[in-house]
């Protein structure tokens, strides 16, 4: 998503008195508003030509930018198969730089002993012959161009072109961040498969009906469950969390780095808490559930390093837009809305209390900068500063 | 300045006041997540750490300027200290320092973007790629892969290789100067036929370091011509029996402060408020790691324990070699750690009942928010197993890395000349004399005997060994104010970064739980004596204060080595620290038992006997 340039994140100032009245969070809380204006770069990997105008409407598949990369080489020895000098295999050549070659087509040719003994050096491929090295004696046939296109992803209007590498798509609608995704960008219809958010997704929740659509459960999608969906060919799968050696299992790879997004698993996945049975967000939830129906755009794909990038969910709508500001610019202030992102009360929903100055001791023995949380019971947890995220509503 | 200085000979900068003279000199780092600013002042013609100041960093979106990040960590020394450094303009820092406000020197290293990524290529395996490889880690790269004529893939699968990697530079070496060309171009004429693209931008040539056979570079420079930016420096191998990675290490830092750096968001700017050119953070602790060794002629292995990396260090015999290994870290990397460990292999630090699927899912769910810090002595003691395997991990990848010279001609048999077999690491434990830690978890571990226990179940020291931790996480900035303020830094270093924790006394060998291992004699600095009878699987601290001396004579028995060959006597030295002396008798390697109850309670066994953790909560966790 493209994005003014905010201010930076400010540290916290340090004051005399025991309280300080504004902290940054140290993570940023996830997205989930129910109508903003999105806007998303949709950019070639290498400049190509843009096919639309400021203006345009586009589907979610309208094609809007289109490049070719250079085709795959391919280094055919050739000096080596013709048993001749790198410095003579010009004299054997039967193509030369620049030109068209068929897959079997000879490039070059070699004979000896008035015909009895012959080489041929067919092309491996259909292409072009790119050089001719007489220091190595290597001919590299290049494939044909391979066109990438890019589409609009999102239904919208264009709002901006960047020349030669690609659009800017803006849509209304809702937007939610989940926390971690595998499979990238997939489009379907919602529809809400749990009663609630604390309900696991099992496999008869699945139907074949779920085919082509964006389903959204509650707590914890179990190892047979994702297999189902995977099975009846659902587009996307939202949920609050799933097990370590479920994901391990079902994607046959473990995670190591998260840089996901080019998984093929037969859906996308996003959870939207964490890793372990964990209740999706009952805002999250509701907020998705309204939907049922909608068409959604999905997109798995994380990045924790190196520009965070978290997988979405945006459902394109009509209805007004939000009012309300950005929770996370305005930092954390007394009656914040914050999520607990770690034991011992992971997953425990509340608002800022206090924001002590003075560093406090941890269990662990660790002196941090903390924060007291009012929890939904009503039970005050102090908790690292680190450990909080910004609930974004 | 002696050999420490031999890597980054900057020409001198036109600073602005001499060394002698200044007074307030300001370091960053501008790490991946947080923009860590240390702020050192000379008092009384003493120069120290005087503050820390830090922030997010701010290179991603939505900011994508490093200086916004630079200018909140700065503010929050000026905050701390009331000493006014930043430009009201915005333009940088105040420079010199005029009496009321403003810093005499400014300096920086970075990691941030994901730091410098490399591609080597060289023409064998073992030898100049490998070489290759010790160069770019030398400057402080991550080594994204190396291809090598011999390297066992196709040529094609070479290809696609270097077509996904989006390195931002190519370090290319091969053949001894004088020797054949062709196969060293055919690696070039790969290169070129995969069209590598840089990672910063697809709109600026990719940056290619030539370092192989001196009598192809012009055919090197005909084919690279206009198409990468070219830079072609001094044979890494110039005959078999040298290795000469200087001249490429000091190019690739060249082209990473003008290509890679240029290119990342804000940098520019940056690079206009620093005094010296900005340093990778590996770099700048690496140059720390060399204080240590310079200072006191002994060797050294170091490690920085990152989120994202672990970079070990090692100065033996003074030949200094750094590896980073990418994806080995205690945050981004985390579950990085545990698929290379595996699972078993975290748990087995654990003296605890507590299910796998349980530790994996917490640190999964510590990889997808990597800022979040251990709350619970569970959580703590989870995050300390891990750590032990980054580094057990790290260490493994490094002694991949120093390793004898490989190809070299022998006295021993003709055969012997083009040696390819993997050769030992002289990367000993009991050659190391003093083992240095950094990085997050090791300087901010509660109690300062854990960073020494965590790195002695990690990497296993033999004999005596002093263990020295970064106190506030300042290593990378001292490392790169020694380049122009030698003394300065060391001063710093001496009396506020490193601190002495102490010594270990470990034996070598393997017995039966219970069975003689080592008689410790110790006469301390007020003449009495303590003797203690360590059998194996015993571990003991015995105090004795920083800056105490005291005379040892350690007896093995005769399965066990200290040095002087088993069951041989050693007499030496040791040196007290904040932990003090501790005897280790756990055995080489560590001894665990099969069963796991009898694993957990020998576990609760050491840790509580070196009051590793709070007593009342552990016996409760174990209980």
């Amino acid at each position: 998503m493209t994005a003014k340039k905010h201010e930076a994140p400010k540290t916290e100032k340090k004051k005399d008195d025991k309280e300080s009245g504004e902290a940054h969070a140290y993570t940023p809380g996830l997205k989930v508003k129910r109508a903003i204006t999105v806007e998303k770069l949709r950019r070639l990997p290498i400049p190509g030509e843009v096919l639309h105008k400021v203006g345009a409407k586009v589907n979610y598949d309208t094609k809007v930018a289109r490049t070719e990369i250079s085709g795959e080489p391919e280094i055919v020895k050739v000096a080596m198969v013709l048993g001749v000098e790198a410095e003579d295999m010009n004299r054997f050549m039967l193509k030369k730089v620049g030109d068209k070659v068929k897959q079997g087509e000879s490039i070059a040719f070699y004979s000896a002993l008035f015909g009895l003994i012959k080489k041929d050096v067919p092309s491996p491929r259909d292409g072009t012959i790119e050089s001719a090295s007489e220091v190595t004696g290597q001919v590299i046939v290049r494939g044909s161009p391979i066109p990438i296109e890019v589409d609009a992803y999102l239904p919208g209007t264009i709002v901006n072109v960047v020349p030669r590498e690609g659009v800017v798509v803006q849509t209304h609608g809702a937007f939610i961040q989940g926390i971690f995704g595998i499979g990238g960008e997939v489009h379907g219809e919602i529809k809400t498969i749990t009663a609630n958010n604390e309900e696991m997704v099992t496999p008869e929740k699945i139907t074949p009906d779920c085919k082509g659509k964006v389903l959204i459960g509650g707590s914890l999608i179990t190892l047979e469950a994702m297999r189902k969906a995977a099975e009846v060919g659902a587009s996307a799968l939202v949920v609050g969390g799933v097990r370590h050696q479920d994901l391990t299992t079902f994607t046959g790879q473990e995670i190591g780095v998260a840089i996901t997004g080019q998984e093929e698993v037969g859906f996308t996945l996003i959870i939207t808490e964490g890793f372990g049975k964990m209740n999706m967000s009952a805002t999250t939830f509701k907020l998705l559930k309204s939907f049922d129906g909608y068409l959604a755009c999905v997109n798995g794909a994380t990045q924790i390093r190196a520009g965070v990038l978290r997988p979405e969910i945006i459902i394109p709508h009509e209805e007004k837009l939000d009012e309300a500001g950005d929770a996370f610019a305005k930092g954390m202030v007394p009656g914040t809305p914050v999520r607990i992102i770690r034991q011992p009360y992971f997953g425990a929903i509340g608002v800022v209390d206090t924001l002590p100055v003075e560093l406090q001791p941890m269990e662990s023995e660790s002196l941090v900068r903390v924060l007291t949380v009012k929890l939904n019971d009503g039970k005050i947890a102090m908790v690292p500063r680190a450990n909080v995220e910004i609930i974004e509503e | 300045m002696g050999e420490v200085f031999k890597e980054f000979r900057f020409a001198m900068p036109a600073l602005k006041k001499t060394i002698e003279v200044m007074q307030y000199i300001l370091a960053t780092d501008v790490g991946s997540t947080t923009t860590k600013a240390r702020f050192f002042h000379k008092k009384d013609g003493v120069w120290r750490f005087y503050v820390a100041g830090e922030a997010p960093t701010t290179v991603e979106a939505p900011y994508e300027d490093v200086t916004l990040g630079v200018q909140n960590a700065v503010r929050e020394v000026e905050e701390l200290t009331g000493h006014k450094l930043l430009s009201p303009d915005g333009s940088g820092l105040i420079i010199p320092y005029d009496g009321k406000q403003g810093v005499d020197l400014y300096c920086t290293t970075s990691s941030a973007g994901g730091g410098l990524q490399m591609m080597v290529a060289g023409l064998i395996k073992n030898m100049t790629a490998e070489s290759a490889n010790r160069a770019a880690l030398g400057a402080g790269a991550i080594v994204m892969d190396v291809i090598a004529r011999d390297d066992g893939r196709q040529p094609y699968v070479k290809i696609q290789r270097i077509r996904n990697l989006r390195p931002d530079m190519i370090l290319l070496a091969g053949g001894t100067d004088g020797g054949a060309g062709q196969h060293v171009m055919e690696i070039a004429e790969l290169i070129k036929a995969a069209e590598p693209k840089a990672r910063l931008g697809a709109s600026y040539n990719l940056p290619i370091v030539y370092a192989g056979n001196k009598s192809i570079r012009k055919e090197i420079e005909n084919l690279f011509k206009g198409f990468f930016a070219l830079d072609v420096v001094d044979n890494i191998r110039p005959t078999l029996e040298v290795e000469n990675t200087e001249p490429a290490r000091r190019a690739v830092h060249e082209l990473f402060m003008e290509h890679v750096m240029s290119h990342a968001p804000g940098y520019n700017n940056l690079m206009k408020w620093t005094d010296i050119p900005i340093m990778p953070t590996p770099a700048g602790e690496g140059m720390a790691m060399q204080l240590i060794a310079d200072t006191f002629k002994m060797n050294v292995l170091g490690v920085g324990l990152g989120g994202a990396t672990t970079n070990v260090y090692s100065v033996v015999e003074g030949r200094f070699v750094r590896s980073v290994s990418a994806n080995l870290g205690m945050s981004y990397s985390v579950t990085n750690v545990m698929k290379e460990a595996g699972i078993p292999n975290i748990m087995r630090w654990i003296p605890f009942k507590i299910e796998e699927e349980e530790v994996a899912s917490r640190l999964m769910n510590k990889m997808i928010r990597p800022t979040t810090i251990p709350q619970t002595l569970e959580d703590l003691m989870v995050e300390h197993a891990v750590a032990r395997e980054a580094l057990r991990l790290g260490l493994q990848h490094h002694r991949t890395i120093a390793t004898r010279l490989k190809g070299v001609q022998t006295q021993r048999t003709i055969s012997d000349m083009f040696e390819q077999a993997i050769e030992d690491s002289y990367v000993q434990m009991m050659n190391i004399d003093v083992i240095a830690g950094t990085g997050g978890l090791l300087s901010h571990a509660p109690r300062r005997i854990q960073p020494m226990y965590i790195l002695s179940d990690a990497w296993l020291p033999e004999g005596v060994t002093r263990m020295f931790q970064d106190s506030v996480f300042m290593m990378p900035h001292l490392g790169v104010t020694s380049t122009v303020a030698r003394d300065a830094a060391w001063s710093v270093f001496d009396k506020d970064c490193l601190l002495r924790i102490g010594t270990s006394v470990a034996a070598a060998g393997t017995a039966k739980l219970g069975d003689p291992c080592m008689v410790v004699e110790l006469t301390l600095p007020d003449g009495s004596t303590v003797k203690e009878d360590m059998k194996f699987g015993d571990i003991k601290l015995v105090p004795l204060d920083e800056g105490k001396e005291a005379k040892a004579v350690i007896t093995p028995a005769k399965t066990f080595d200290l040095g002087m060959g088993p069951g041989k006597a050693k007499e030496a030295t040791v040196i007290g620290g904040i932990a003090g002396i501790l005897l280790d008798a756990r055995g080489r390697p560590l001894y665990f038992p099969e069963e796991d109850a009898a694993r957990r309670d020998l576990l609760y066994k050491w840790f509580s006997t070196l009051k590793l953790y709070p007593e009342d909560p552990l016996k409760e966790l174990v209980k």
